[in-house]
């Protein structure tokens, strides 16, 4: 395996960093890994460094805030306005959605008429769904043989093109 | 496709049946919010994604075998007041009317369904039933959703269901509500508390135009709020066993007041009738107070039973866009103020005089055979 730095010598060390429950990998070679820091795990960030800064720098400006990939909806018009862009803000702003729904409705998920195109590929969604979360609860717990067969399963029921 | 000027003259559909309970519930109405699954919503698209969306919809609404002969028209093709026309028939929401371009209004031949494009989701498409009737109205508009399922991709979430601009119409999109007259629980100063539980279990209660406006006429709509974690059918069955409680209290206050308090009822009554019938000069809230005590004494047996329905049109008849499109001027309020008492004069003319030995308390319906 190559490094992800340097992109020529063999990586050596993997690193795994959970940060707000997402999981972000990254391997690197013995000179790399001396270079960012990573030696000293306090004040070391994975997202830093992949965004390129290195150990000891601080990220200058402000981290870009979450705006969504379909219609270039922001987080900040978002929390104004209590309107979504689009459908697929639902999500990239799906965290923390389900407190918002909560004090608004009956329940969090939506047991009501279905569409005959999701009907077809329900099924599915609703597995991968829960593959999701028992990845998450696998990655929390630090069961990565677990983790790693669950991420194999849902790479098998989302085709790039089709992931929701 | 139907003109402007046949809408404003054919009554709906809805005024001229008598649904369940009819003497409580004026109408019941059934919306589904629903979105195309890629592009912006309106509120947020840009001017030529709404447009391009709106091209795409208008023909496929048009199409829907329910809407031939109907009416369909891009909102930046009416006034003002044709605008305001449709919002005073319920047909088209105050939010759309405040619409211009890039936003479009079909409407079916008997006008119990009407379907907005643009308005804050891609579609909002109501259906409207006379009396307590919420399952048919329902069933209508689940007719037209199936439809539109098969021609367009509707943006819809395994977990969150049908996805929409705002987060409280998530789910199945559905709002469903009636309305209600109640003036037996307003004269005996009950509704308050009414109201009160009604918002307490989940439901929410607005007066006759919608969100933020004002019970007038003795008229409350009673919808749901939630939107999301039941299922259609449940949503209506609940709503509807509410109602129906409702319907209940309003029957007991009537007969209450009929017993214990028949001058009043009858002063009441007696006072709407010489109002609407002499005046020359009626305010809005005013004519619309005395309706509601006129359509009282005729539910009560005091007026004829028929007078309901004219009641029911005058309601809308009366509104300031209806009075100027039919004088075919822009009025001042002090204007509109004398034509309204002259539509009524004219409407009601050839009322007999309230008879306060007919007065009658309510009878249950009796109840329906299974």
């Amino acid at each position: 395996m190559q490094c992800d730095v340097c992109k020529q010598n063999k990586a050596t060390v993997f690193l795994t960093q959970i940060e707000k429950g997402k999981m972000q990998k990254v391997n690197l070679c013995e000179a790399c890994a001396h270079t960012k820091g990573v030696a000293d795990p306090k004040g070391f960030a994975l997202v830093e460094m992949l965004h390129g800064f290195g150990h000891g720098e601080k990220v200058a400006t402000q981290p870009q805030e979450r705006t969504c990939p379909n219609c270039g909806m922001t987080q900040t018009t978002f929390r104004k306005t209590g309107r979504l862009g689009c459908g697929a803000c639902y999500q990239t702003f799906g965290e923390g959605m389900d407190q918002l729904l909560k004090a608004m409705h009956k329940g969090v998920r939506h047991t009501g008429r279905v569409p005959a195109w999701a009907k077809v590929v329900g099924r599915d969604n609703d597995r991968v769904e829960d593959l999701r979360v028992r990845l998450e609860e696998a990655v929390a717990a630090e069961r990565y043989e677990e983790a790693g067969r669950l991420r194999d399963e849902i790479r098998q029921l989302t085709p790039p093109e089709t992931a929701v | 496709m139907m003109k402007f000027a046949t809408l404003l003259r054919k009554p709906p559909e809805w005024m001229l049946l008598d649904g369940p309970h009819r003497d409580i519930v004026i109408t019941s109405r059934v919306r589904l919010a629903r979105n195309l699954d890629g592009p912006a919503f309106p509120g947020f698209a840009k001017k030529e994604d709404r447009t391009t969306v709106m091209q795409e919809l208008q023909p496929v609404v048009e199409g829907l075998p329910e809407m031939k002969d109907g009416f369909s028209e891009d909102l930046g093709a009416l006034d003002a007041i044709r605008k305001q026309v449709l919002v005073e028939k319920h047909l088209i929401s105050r939010e759309q009317a405040a619409k211009s371009g890039g936003s479009a209004a079909v409407i079916n031949r008997d006008q119990s369904l009407s379907i907005m494009i643009n308005e804050e989701d891609h579609l909002r498409m109501q259906s409207i039933r006379s009396g307590l009737d919420l399952r048919v109205a329902y069933a209508a508009l689940d007719r037209v959703d199936e439809e539109l399922d098969g021609l367009v991709k509707f943006a819809f979430h395994p977990r969150f269901g049908y996805l929409t601009a705002c987060p409280t119409n998530l789910g199945t999109g559905m709002r469903a509500s009636a309305m209600l007259h109640l003036p037996g629980l307003v004269l005996s100063e009950q509704v308050n508390q009414v109201i009160a539980a009604v918002n307490k279990i989940g439901l929410a209660v607005r007066g006759l135009y919608g969100e933020g406006t004002e019970a007038l006429a003795n008229l409350f709509q009673i919808s749901n709020q939630h939107t999301l974690g039941e299922r259609e059918a449940e949503i209506i069955a609940r709503l509807e066993r509410v109602i129906e409680q409702i319907i209940n209290h309003e029957r007991n206050a009537r007969r209450k007041l009929v017993e214990d308090q028949p001058h009043k009822v009858l002063d009441h009554v007696g006072r709407a009738y010489a109002a609407l019938r002499y005046a020359h000069i009626l305010e809005s809230k005013e004519a619309l107070t005395q309706l509601s005590m006129l359509r009282l004494g005729s539910d009560l047996g005091i007026l004829p039973s028929d007078l309901g329905r004219t009641i029911d049109t005058l309601l809308v008849e009366i509104q300031p866009a209806h009075l100027q499109i039919n004088s075919q001027r822009k009025l001042g309020p002090e204007e509109r103020d004398v034509l309204r008492a002259e539509t009524l004069r004219q409407r009601l003319a050839g009322v007999p005089e309230p008879r306060p030995e007919s007065l009658q308390p309510p009878v249950d319906p009796e109840p329906p055979v299974i």
